[in-house]
Formats: C-alpha cells, sequence, structure tokens
C-alpha cells in the first residue's frame, strides 16, 4: 500500500472503539470469488462508494467467459480489481494492495498478484478440505505457513452473514449469498466510505423482492459492524478526495460512454439512430443501453446473425438515418463485406468493434488490440475506412461523436476500435456541457447538381458528383422527387454512378475512395514530454494510454525523459505524426498485438520503431511499461 | 420477462406511401440503362410486367425503392426508374428491413433468386419473414445459378447434371413456398413469368398486404436450364399440372368437366394433408374452396405440399394472405411512445443520477 510522505497517523475514536487511521495517497482493492459470488456488482458498488467520496478511480473486471464456471474451480474465478487515490490515476493498478478471496480457487487464482506485505482478507468457510482439494492444494493454506508475508485476515464470512440476515427468515442458500455484501461492507468501513449510496442501490435493485433487499443491507451492516466490534482491525485507512479539475463528475464505463456518444451523436445530427447489431461480448451492453433510448429516436435491432445487423443499418443509413452497427472482433470478420458494400455506396455508416482476445472465438472476455490490421485491411479490394480507437472508459464519448463526424461528413463506414478493457473499465468522468458538443446536422441532397444534365434521363443529378473539399458525394435519399438513382456494390462510373467496367474509370475511383479518407481532417497529434529534453518516444493507441502514462511517469520521476504521443486517429494517422517521429532518436511502440501499429509506421514513415507486445488478455502493467522505456532511456544514453 | 400486448390497427400495405394524381406509364418506371439479360431470359417478362404494374398503384415513383442481392435477377434494380440498390450477396432483406424500419413513407421491393434468397441469404429471408417486416419479396426462381454460368442451386432438382455436378446432385431441393410458410410469412404467392395476368394479381395483392410478402416467380434460364417449366406453358399439358388458387372458389383443375370447371379437384388427405382427386370420383362437395386468410399456416402448407420437384404439379397464386403485425409499424411505435412519454434530455442522461462535484 503505497502511502504519502508522511503519512499521517492518528488514533481517533472510531463508533465505538479506538482504531488508527492511516492516510493513503492510493490504494488497489481486488475482489474475487466464484463466478456466482457477485463479484462483479461487489467492486462496483465498492467504486461507487469511492465515485461518490470524490477518490479518482479505474477499475478492471476480470471474468470468465463461462457464465458458470463448475463451483470453487480456478475456471470459476470472478475478480474487480478498483484503483483509487487522492489524484488523477491513468490504470486500475497493477497489482492489488488488498485481496479479498472468498475461495481457495479465488485465493489460489489471485495470490501471486499480491506483493509481500499485502493484505489478504479470506472468507475462511469456503476452505473446507473438499473445495481445498478442487484447486490442488494439499495443505489448508490459511494454516501451513505459505502466507506468512502477507496481512492474513480470516473471516467466516459466510456464517456470520447468515447470522445477521436470520431475520429476514431467509433459506440458508438465499441467506449465504449476501456474502459478498458483508465483504463490501467492511471494505467499506476499513476505507471510511459512504454507505448511504449502497443501501439505497440495494433497496432499489431489490425492489420486487424486499426480503432479498433487506438481508442484502443487513449483510452489508454486519460487514461494516465487524470491521468496528472486532479487536482483529487495529487500523483503518482513508483516501482523500481527488484533486480533479473542477466541474460535475461521474463515473463511467465505456460502453456506456459509447452509447451516450452515440446518443449525443443523434441529437446533435437530429438523425434518427439504427443500430443493427448482434449480442456478442464484450460489446452486447452497448446494445443494452441504447436500447433504453428511444425517446431520444434510437431504434435498436437485434438481428438474426451480425451481417443482417450491419446490412440493417446501411439500410437505414440509404434511407437517411445514422446507421450504427457494434460487435466485437469475430463479428467485424462476418460484416467486411457490407463494410465494402459501404465504402462503394458512399453511405455514412459507424462500425464499433468492441476488441477481445483472438484470433477465432479467442478470449471473448478478456482484451487484445489485435483488430487494427483486420479493421484497417481486413476487407476485399482496395477498401480504406477511417479508424479511430478511444484511449480510456470516459473517452469513448468523445470517440464515438468523432466518428459518427467523420462518417457523415465525408459518407463513409468509419471503424471505432474499443477494447474489453476500455469497454468494462470505469472512471470519473467529467460530464460534458451539452452547449460544448459539436454540430453534425448534415444537408441531404435536395436538388439536381448538375444543371447541364448528364444525369439520369438528360436530368442533372449525378450521384457521384464530390464535394469539392470533402471529395463526399451527396446524400440523397428515396423519396426525394427528381433524384431517382441506383446504388450498388459493382464499380461506379465517375460522376453518374452508373456501372463502368472501364479500366481507366476503376483506376481512378479507387484513388478517388482513397483520397477521400486520406483526406479527413484530423487534429494533430500532442506530444507530452515535460522535459522538453526527451530522446525517447513512447507511441500509443486506444487503451494502453493508461499503463502507458503511468509509466512515463514514473520514469520521469525517476529522473529520466520520455516523451509520450497517443493516436486516437488510426486512419489516417494525424498529419505531423510523421515529422513528430522524425524528432526522436528512439520510439517505443507498446501494443497488446504483436505490433500490428509498429508494421504500420514503420511501413509509413520508414522509422525504425521498436515493438514492445504482450497478448495476455490483459491490459499492461505500469511497472512493465516502465522497465521497458527504462531501458530505452538508458540504452538512448549508453549509446 | 412479461410480455408486452402490441397489437396495433392493421394498415395497408401502402398506406404510409405518398401517391400522385398524376397519370403513369410503364415508360416512366424504365431508367436510361440498357438492360442486359440474355435473349429470352424470363427476367425481361417479370421487369416488363413489374414496370406495367406499378402504375397502377398510383404511388410517387421516388418513393419505391428496388433493393437486390447478388445473381442474374439482382440487375433489376438498374433498369427501374425508382430508388434502388445492388447490394451483396444474400443480405438484400437485411438491408431493406433497416430501411422499412426508418422509412414507413417507402414501398420497398426486394427482388432475389433461388441462391441469392435459399442459399446465402436463407437466413435473412426467414427472419425477414417471421418478423413480418413490410417488404414485397420477389423470388425469381430458375432452379440454376446463372451469373456463375450453370452449377445447381437449392431448388434444382435431384440429381441434376450441372458443371459442378457431373453424376448428378445429390441435395434435395427447397419449395420456397413451403419454407416461408415454414417460417410463417404472412403472404406467400406464386406465378409463372409467362402468365403475365397471374403475376400481376399475385403482384396486386403482395403490394396491397400490409407485412413480408413472398412472391416465387418460376422463370426460365434460356441458357443454363432452359425450358426447366416448359411443362406448365405447352397447352395440353398445363392444365394437368398447374393448380390454380383462387380466394372463393374450390380449386379445379384439369380439362374442363361436366360442370366447365377442371376435372381434378382438391381434396383432404389423411391427418392434416391435401390431395388431388377426380371430382367425378369425390364429389363437388369434397372440393376445398380457397381461403387464403385462413389463419392456421398448416392450410397453406398442405397446399404447398402439392407441388412437386418433377413439376407434375405445381400450385399458383396466393397461398396465404393473414393480417399480422409488422415488425417495422412496431419498431416505430415503441419509438413514438417512448418519445411521447418521455423527454429526451441529453444533458441530464449524461449526468446521471450519481455526480459529485469538484470545486
Amino acid at each position: 500500500m503505497s502511502t504519502t510522505e508522511g503519512a499521517a497517523k492518528t488514533a481517533v475514536a472510531n463508533g465505538t472503539r479506538q482504531t488508527e487511521i492511516t492516510k493513503l495517497d492510493r490504494v488497489v482493492i481486488r475482489f474475487a470469488g466464484d463466478s456466482g459470488d457477485g463479484m462483479q456488482l461487489t467492486g462496483d458498488r465498492f467504486t461507487s462508494e469511492a465515485a461518490a467520496f470524490g477518490n479518482d478511480l479505474a477499475t478492471q473486471p476480470n471474468f470468465p467467459a463461462e457464465i458458470r464456471a463448475p463451483q470453487g474451480t480456478m475456471a470459476g474465478v470472478s475478480s474487480f480489481q478498483v484503483h483509487f487515490a487522492d489524484y488523477d490515476i491513468l490504470t486500475p493498478g497493477d497489482r492489488p494492495d488488498v485481496l479479498v478471496a472468498m475461495n481457495p480457487a479465488a485465493l489460489k487464482a489471485n495470490i501471486k498478484d499480491l506483493p509481500a506485505g499485502g493484505t489478504l482478507i479470506v472468507n475462511t468457510d469456503e476452505f473446507a478440505k473438499r473445495n481445498l482439494a478442487k484447486v490442488g492444494y494439499d495443505a489448508d493454506p490459511l494454516e501451513d505457513g505459505s502466507l506468512d508475508s502477507y496481512q492474513v485476515f480470516k473471516v467466516a464470512m459466510a456464517t456470520l452473514t447468515i447470522g445477521a440476515v436470520e431475520s429476514t427468515g431467509l433459506g440458508k442458500k438465499d441467506a449465504e449469498r449476501c456474502k459478498n455484501m458483508f465483504a463490501l461492507g467492511l471494505l467499506s468501513w476499513m476505507y471510511h466510505r459512504p454507505t448511504e449510496g449502497t443501501e439505497r442501490f440495494l433497496r432499489e435493485k431489490f425492489a420486487r423482492k424486499p426480503e432479498i433487499a433487506e438481508a442484502n443491507v443487513l449483510a452489508f451492516r454486519a460487514g461494516w459492524n465487524y470491521g468496528e466490534t472486532t479487536e482483529a482491525f487495529a487500523v483503518t485507512y482513508e483516501v482523500a478526495p481527488a484533486k480533479l479539475a473542477p466541474g460535475t463528475y461521474r463515473q463511467i464505463t465505456g460502453n456506456t460512454a459509447l452509447a451516450y456518444g452515440i446518443v449525443a451523436s443523434a441529437v446533435q445530427s437530429k438523425l434518427p439512430v439504427l443500430l443493427g447489431t448482434y449480442p456478442i461480448t464484450p460489446a452486447s451492453d452497448i446494445l443494452h443501453e441504447l436500447s433504453k433510448y428511444k425517446h431520444f429516436g434510437i431504434t435498436t435491432f437485434q438481428a438474426e446473425d451480425e451481417i443482417a445487423g450491419i446490412g440493417a443499418a446501411l439500410g437505414a443509413s440509404y434511407g437517411g438515418a445514422l446507421g450504427v452497427t457494434s460487435t466485437s472482433g469475430p463479428g467485424i470478420a462476418l460484416k467486411a463485406e457490407t463494410i465494402g458494400l459501404g465504402v462503394m455506396t458512399e453511405l455514412p455508416l459507424v462500425v464499433i468493434d468492441v476488441q477481445r482476445g483472438g484470433p477465432s472465438t479467442g478470449l471473448p472476455t478478456k482484451t487484445e488490440q489485435a483488430d487494427l490490421l483486420q479493421a484497417m485491411y481486413g476487407r476485399n479490394g482496395e477498401c480504406p475506412v477511417p479508424v479511430l480507437a478511444p484511449q480510456s472508459p470516459a473517452d469513448c464519448f468523445r470517440t464515438a461523436l468523432e466518428a459518427t463526424k467523420i462518417a457523415l461528413t465525408y459518407r463513409t463506414p468509419v471503424l471505432l476500435l474499443s477494447d474489453g478493457a476500455v469497454a468494462n473499465g470505469s472512471e470519473p468522468w467529467l460530464v460534458p456541457d451539452i452547449a460544448d458538443l459539436p454540430d453534425l446536422t448534415v444537408e441531404f441532397a435536395t436538388e439536381p447538381n448538375a444543371p447541364e444534365g448528364g444525369g439520369e434521363g438528360g436530368g442533372g443529378f449525378l450521384p457521384y458528383l464530390r464535394d469539392p473539399e470533402t471529395l463526399a458525394r451527396p446524400w440523397a435519399l428515396p423519396g426525394t422527387p427528381g433524384l431517382q438513382h441506383r446504388i450498388g456494390g459493382l464499380e461506379k462510373a465517375d460522376r453518374t454512378g452508373n456501372i463502368s467496367y472501364d479500366p481507366d474509370n476503376h483506376d481512378r475511383m479507387v484513388r478517388l475512395r482513397q483520397a477521400k479518407v486520406d483526406g479527413i481532417q484530423v487534429p494533430d497529434v500532442t506530444v507530452d514530454d515535460p522535459s522538453g529534453k526527451a530522446q525517447v518516444l513512447v507511441l500509443g493507441w486506444g487503451s494502453s494510454y493508461g499503463p502507458i502514462g503511468a509509466a512515463c511517469r514514473r520514469v520521469r520521476k525517476l529522473g529520466h525523459s520520455v516523451a509520450q504521443v497517443h493516436l486516437r486517429h488510426l486512419n489516417p494517422f494525424p498529419a505531423n505524426l510523421g515529422e513528430v517521429l522524425a524528432g526522436y532518436s528512439k520510439v517505443i511502440i507498446p501494443e497488446m498485438n504483436l505490433g500490428q501499429l509498429a508494421m504500420l509506421i514503420r511501413a509509413r514513415y520508414l522509422v525504425d520503431a521498436q515493438s514492445y507486445t504482450k497478448v495476455a488478455g490483459l491490459p499492461f502493467k505500469a511497472e512493465e511499461l516502465q522497465n521497458v522505456l527504462l531501458d530505452a532511456v538508458k540504452g538512448v544514453h549508453a549509446a | 420477462m412479461t410480455a408486452v400486448d402490441l397489437g396495433l390497427p392493421q394498415l395497408g400495405g401502402l398506406d404510409l406511401v405518398p401517391t400522385t394524381d398524376e397519370p403513369q406509364k410503364a415508360k416512366d418506371y424504365k431508367s436510361d440503362q440498357e438492360v442486359r439479360w440474355c435473349p429470352g431470359c424470363g427476367d425481361y417478362v417479370v421487369l416488363n410486367a413489374v414496370q406495367s404494374f406499378l402504375p397502377t398503384l398510383g404511388l410517387k415513383r421516388e418513393n419505391i425503392v428496388f433493393v437486390s442481392g447478388i445473381g442474374c435477377s439482382s440487375r433489376f434494380p438498374y433498369y427501374m426508374n425508382t430508388y434502388g440498390m445492388h447490394s451483396i450477396h444474400g443480405r438484400a432483406p437485411a438491408i431493406a428491413t433497416g430501411l422499412a424500419v426508418s422509412r414507413p413513407d417507402l414501398s420497398v421491393w426486394v427482388v432475389t433468386g433461388d441462391g441469392d434468397a435459399l442459399s446465402i441469404g436463407g437466413n435473412h429471408l426467414i427472419h425477414a419473414l417471421r418478423r413480418n417486416v413490410n417488404l414485397k419479396i420477389l423470388l425469381f426462381n430458375n432452379r440454376i445459378y446463372g451469373l456463375t454460368k450453370g452449377q445447381y442451386s437449392p431448388t434444382s432438382e435431384e440429381g441434376k447434371i450441372t458443371k459442378s455436378t457431373p453424376l448428378g446432385s445429390l441435395d434435395h431441393p427447397f419449395n420456397p413456398v413451403s419454407l416461408a410458410l415454414g417460417a410463417e410469412a404472412s403472404f406467400v404467392g406464386r406465378a409463372l413469368d409467362s402468365d403475365r395476368k397471374g403475376l400481376t394479381e399475385v403482384l396486386r395483392q403482395a403490394a396491397a398486404h400490409r407485412g413480408s410478402a413472398l412472391v416465387e416467380i418460376y422463370q426460365n434460364c434460356p441458357i443454363f436450364n432452359d425450358g426447366a417449366f416448359d411443362v406448365l406453358k405447352e397447352a395440353g399439358q398445363a392444365e394437368e399440372r398447374l393448380i390454380p388458387l383462387v380466394d372463393g372458389e374450390p380449386i379445379r383443375f384439369g380439362s374442363p368437366g361436366p360442370d366447365g370447371l377442371g376435372e381434378y379437384g382438391v381434396v383432404r388427405s389423411g391427418f392434416a394433408g391435401l390431395e388431388v382427386a377426380k371430382v367425378s370420383e369425390v364429389g363437388e362437395d369434397a372440393v376445398i374452396v380457397h381461403d387464403s386468410s385462413h389463419h392456421d399456416p398448416s392450410y397453406a402448407f398442405a397446399l404447398s405440399r402439392l407441388s412437386t420437384q418433377d413439376l407434375s404439379h405445381v400450385v399458383t397464386g396466393v397461398f396465404r394472405n393473414v393480417e399480422r403485425s409488422t415488425y417495422d409499424d412496431l419498431a416505430r411505435r415503441q419509438v413514438a411512445q417512448a418519445k411521447e412519454s418521455k423527454t429526451a434530455d441529453l444533458q441530464a442522461l449524461l449526468r446521471g443520477k450519481d455526480t459529485w462535484t469538484v470545486a
């Protein structure tokens, strides 16, 4: 547990008992249990309490793809890590300071991440011989001394919970299920967290089952009281509110922020939205969220498959709505042909890929950044699409608005590459003032655009006559008199859009479609180099922003200089990127893939960028990137 | 999960599509693009029939959209002076679904073929039909792959010798009408390309129907499957094989008997089936009087089973035409009701319930 310098320790009356309070600047807690133990809910509630208290925070859920793997097994372990602090933090934390293990499997799966001296809180009720054997413990780790390097608190959470909720008359099984709230209550006590929010939440969540609501509240209070009344815990901890930029904050996950970005796009464009999609982990929450906002003019269409999802979205765009589709990597593979049709017909379309571990079905609930090249090139023919990636959960909002803006302005499918870490992670979000959101209104074609003729029947509409600035073609909706035209996947003749097999026309159209995407205006990258003396640049994209940023801070704290650039726009690259890269003697690109951005950068700018890659299904740790950057910095000085 | 009654007052198929008083001619529906089907292709006949039929609807031409997939017939939209999209293989029903949901003011037609609709796009077809999206789906069935030059299709008869099946095809074919009825399509019809009158009548009823209408059109491919339907067109053969359906009339076919109607009739058979019988043997009263609005799809399904692979019998006309809520109407109503009952306050949404303020 890291403490602020000269951590203040004071003994104060904490309720009925004297405990010592230690002030900390940040804490990482990991709740781990069986898939059925409610660890995600527990972590989520603790996070809400931290948010309500005003800490900065970042979270990382980690759960298996199986809904309920066999009980008590390693395969069924689900965990939720929350990092909260009194300053602006960038990651959910490399390692927990506190591990809550609800059963032997959770202990075994997570103990290696707990640093020596760390706090371990164990639900002893699950440590029966049979459960120990299930995960290969020959002896009880709580007794055999193997945990001696940790500060271990053994709590019979299930027994205590069952006792605490007895008055509700719930059966033993239902009663025991409340033990996650006991754990939450205990941790809430330890960290001086507010409790009203959780009690209110529980009563709302179980409004239809008042006895369940009551039992959860009782278990939660019992956990709190256990901390307060037993002598086991001598120290409690305080993490002061963070000094963030002024404003109103809320906690938000990436998928919710992305959904809000689509809602905001509907409002700012004044267009109806049709989300055509098929459920897939970890993107389904975007569908769930958007299905609630019909009053914003959002239609959600749960299609028969991935292809129908994007097909309906494209059909809606053809009709003048904003078509959106959401999926993960396997779905992008299925949607590729329709993205190609969108490129050929030059219609707006937002394609959201919440990346997960691949290839094939891969690791549905784990994160990865390995769809970049699929997003860039995974279609037949020369088929360019703009590609963007959010760098954090809250950043999904702005990225969604930007993706929509590009799609509408340039009449093109746009690929937005989120990932599992961003999608399920959460952080505080400075709620934007809607007056500051971009104007996304569009103009549909209403009049013939070629009075001299050349269009249908000598009339004057040329569906592929381009805007000289954006190279976008007119968006002429069915129902507009006089602009009847036909579009499709066959090569178009320049201007008229009629079928054309002319070799020169094809060459021209391929280059025009590429030029349109290459010409998209994207903001220049900004370089973060506080010293201005860095010779090493670390370049990243997407969700690795947090760990890269945290690693840079650490390296700088050690007295070294390192510059950070993070890309939101992967296609086209920002105009100044090549020049920026050329200004450093070493460029490091960390990615959760085997070097996909590095390949693009090397090919495009002839820069000898070095890749640092890891594809473990988990985000980078700040510590490992710190070491990579330190090596690079020292290497430059040595040379 | 609780179910919600989504009942809607029944509209006609085109009730929300703007009309015009200006007289229209078939010529108005011809685009300036040269029609490039092979000489003698049945698609020409269907194109002409559709171009002649559409003016009778009196719709604004710009409010009609043809969406197609891939295949010979899918070039259809290019030849129509309406809006149109020639999309990708098999996906036209999905694209048209998105369009129909977004735009109640459009008359949306899907043009597809036996390969496009029943092979690569089979999934989209059945789901469009089950949802009952307000689409008119014209399935041109030539029982062969034409654009790829002559492989067997999912409607080719068993044992078909083609380029890809030199020893004969092994697959059992789909009966597209049975398939559509299995998906609980609310409207299913069948016509022959050569029968302009019969085709136009099925199209007329399909257009008036609110919901998905599947119209299977037997269509000759003169290059790769020439004469596939000749037995249905030859005098002396046709009347023995074709079983035309007319609502409210007994299902009779064959050479006229003493009462002036066909010598054969369709009668009940077994547990829930139908069969062909000589009226003189079973009596007039045993012959089924056709009712396409019969709610139970098993009646229409039994009718569809009278058609055989070898075309010894082929039923034509409208098998089923029942009222059922359409997906697109319901989807729009949910949005409209949500808009009425809730204020779309973006700022409030973004702020949410739990916020904290940093001064």
